[in-house]
């Protein structure tokens, strides 16, 4: 009969030997730098910064001082946001580049950072991007002080009808979900009016709304001197990007349709599948060009205008405005019918009177731009 | 020999072409019907046809018209104004159809989810629908989806879910039904146009 320690031998046999310590020791260490290599790789969602001042934005927010390695910007063609004031700036990193290899959608760097303040004759909200390690965006917006000394960061939700901007009409300041709507799917990075039309020095002097160029802007020409873009195609800084377009009128027109509606209107955002395209391409052959052209004009709208019979609306009719269902939507401020769907309040009456014009009085003009480009 | 020859050539062209054709057609994702199935299960489970197919009077009272099978609220049934206009106690009213329902949004028309490509699903993609119930967008960037509809508890779901019953949806029979546009409410800003 065994006595009680053999019992207990057998039920734990003696595996801590000292080879085996010695392993331990060497696979312990290992597995600890394996494991935070792991946990470095992953993405970080750090915690967004409570106030603006915190983002980096100014060198001395009490003056307003914008510091110096972030730079300002001005798209060509600017997002209607019902009158707003607004202004633009951008940090690359130290020694990181815009990968420019597609002119009409560019690809930036880890730790690029985009600001845009609206203001509506005081500053009211300053919407900010970050692109942070695993190259996903971290979105915030920050609503000013009423003293206008920082401004703080918005609750994921947003804030919304924070400020009268017009008889009966208050701005919302949009939640996280709300930048994501127009962000992201529509290419390869989430970045929106900052691609080589937009910062092409040759700017359209009819786009509606705007902001002067002033020499503390940074375009196209001044993103290759500062050596900020790479893979860029040299034919577009020897001639500028420039809408194709049968007049100044029809320029303008397609510009402003291509800045206001293309972010979604485009032929990689999920989007696409309403096959309706008026971002203009830099990149893009005659033959593609003229496609989307055919996508708009003389294309019957899946929307039916109110009081027109069946198979009566177009999305642009040449020649006949009313029955053009961009303009009836861009037109509303129905919160059910209104184009664009959201970002927006009130209508902008200066572009629906270029697009009601350039239907109107280029008739002709906007079938010989799809011919032109074709050929 | 020169016969043998031909026939070795004429055999490879339709062999690329009978290829080409083949992988072509595979090329399109059809949908399992194990997928389609699951689409079905969960369509009925969750009851989505209680407001998006209309409701009729039947001979023990009102019974879902499986004629209009999910294809929403009918185009030729105008509604007269919605009787409640004060705020109170009771906040909306829907129409004997269960497809136009009146509150403080406005009046929303349940729409049509058939594969007609002019008035129903028929140029959404998979993508698009799932964009549509995780965001309460249409597509995921378009206008507010409008109660009664429960996005907020069908977001919930898994892709996998999604996907079945966006298949299920698109197996269904194809209906040509032009929802009317919802109205907002009176007095809202923009309400003119």
């Amino acid at each position: 009969m065994p006595n009680s320690s053999e019992g207990s031998h057998r039920r734990f046999p003696r595996i801590i030997t000292p080879q085996f310590i010695r392993t331990l020791g060497v696979a312990l260490p290992l597995s600890f730098l394996l494991l935070c290599s792991f946990v470095a790789a992953l993405p970080r969602h750090r915690a967004r910064p409570a106030t603006l001042s915190e983002t980096g934005l100014y060198s001395e927010i009490s003056t307003k001082t914008i510091a110096p390695s972030n730079l300002m910007y001005s798209p060509q063609y600017p997002l209607w946001s019902d009158g707003a004031k607004k202004k633009r700036w951008i940090y690359i990193p130290p020694g990181h580049t815009i990968d420019a290899k597609h002119p009409d959608d560019w690809v930036f760097p880890v730790g690029t950072k985009l600001w845009k303040e609206f203001s509506f004759g005081k500053r009211v909200e300053t919407r900010f991007l970050e692109k942070v390690d695993g190259g996903t965006w971290e979105y915030a917006t920050y609503a000013w002080k009423e003293d206008g000394t920082d401004a703080v960061l918005v609750p994921q939700e947003g804030f919304p009808n924070h400020v009268e901007i017009a008889p009966g009409v208050r701005h919302d300041i949009p939640g996280i979900d709300g930048c994501r709507a127009c962000h992201e799917g529509q290419g390869r990075d989430v970045v929106l009016g900052f691609n080589a039309l937009q910062l092409s020095p040759d700017r359209d002097p009819n786009a509606p709304h705007a902001e002067p160029f002033t020499p503390d802007m940074i375009n196209l020409k001044a993103l290759a001197e500062k050596n900020l873009l790479t893979h860029f195609p040299a034919r577009l800084l020897s001639r500028p990007p420039v809408i194709e377009a049968g007049s100044p009128l029809e320029r303008a027109a397609l510009g402003y349709l291509s800045g206001n509606c293309g972010g979604c209107h485009n032929t990689t955002d999920p989007l696409s599948s309403v096959g309706m395209f008026l971002k203009r391409s830099v990149n893009r052959s005659p033959e593609a060009m003229a496609k989307e052209l055919e996508s708009v004009i003389g294309h019957r709208s899946k929307y039916q205008i109110p009081g027109l019979g069946a198979g009566d609306s177009y999305r642009i009719y040449a020649g006949h405005s009313e029955q053009s269902s961009v303009v009836f939507r861009m037109s509303s401020r129905n919160p059910y019918r209104q184009m664009p769907p959201l970002g927006t309040k009130i209508v902008d009456t200066l572009a629906v009177d270029l697009i009601t014009r350039w239907i109107e009085e280029e008739r002709t003009t906007i079938y010989e731009t799809a011919h032109f480009i074709h050929h | 020999m020169r016969h043998v020859g031909r026939l070795a050539v004429a055999l490879s062209v339709s062999f690329v072409i009978l290829a080409v054709g083949f992988s072509l057609s595979n090329g399109q994702d059809k949908p399992s019907k194990k997928l389609v199935n699951r689409g079905e299960y969960l369509v009925k489970s969750v009851g989505c046809g209680d407001c998006h197919t209309p409701w009729k009077m039947g001979p023990k009272g009102p019974e879902q018209d499986m004629s209009r099978l999910l294809s929403g609220h009918p185009q030729d049934m105008v509604m007269p104004a919605s009787p409640i206009s004060a705020p109170g106690p009771w906040m909306g009213s829907f129409a004997s159809s269960f497809t136009a329902w009146s509150g403080p949004w406005g009046v929303s028309f349940t729409r049509n989810l058939t594969p007609d490509k002019e008035t129903g699903l028929g140029d959404w993609t998979e993508q698009n629908f799932i964009a549509t119930i995780r965001t309460g967008k249409r597509m995921g960037k378009g206008r507010d989806l409008l109660p009664p509809m429960p996005w907020p508890a069908f977001k919930n779901m898994t892709d996998e879910d999604l996907k079945a019953i966006f298949a299920y949806l698109r197996s269904i029979p194809t209906i040509k039904n032009n929802v009317p546009e919802p109205i907002p409410p009176a007095g809202q800003a923009g309400n003119a146009k």
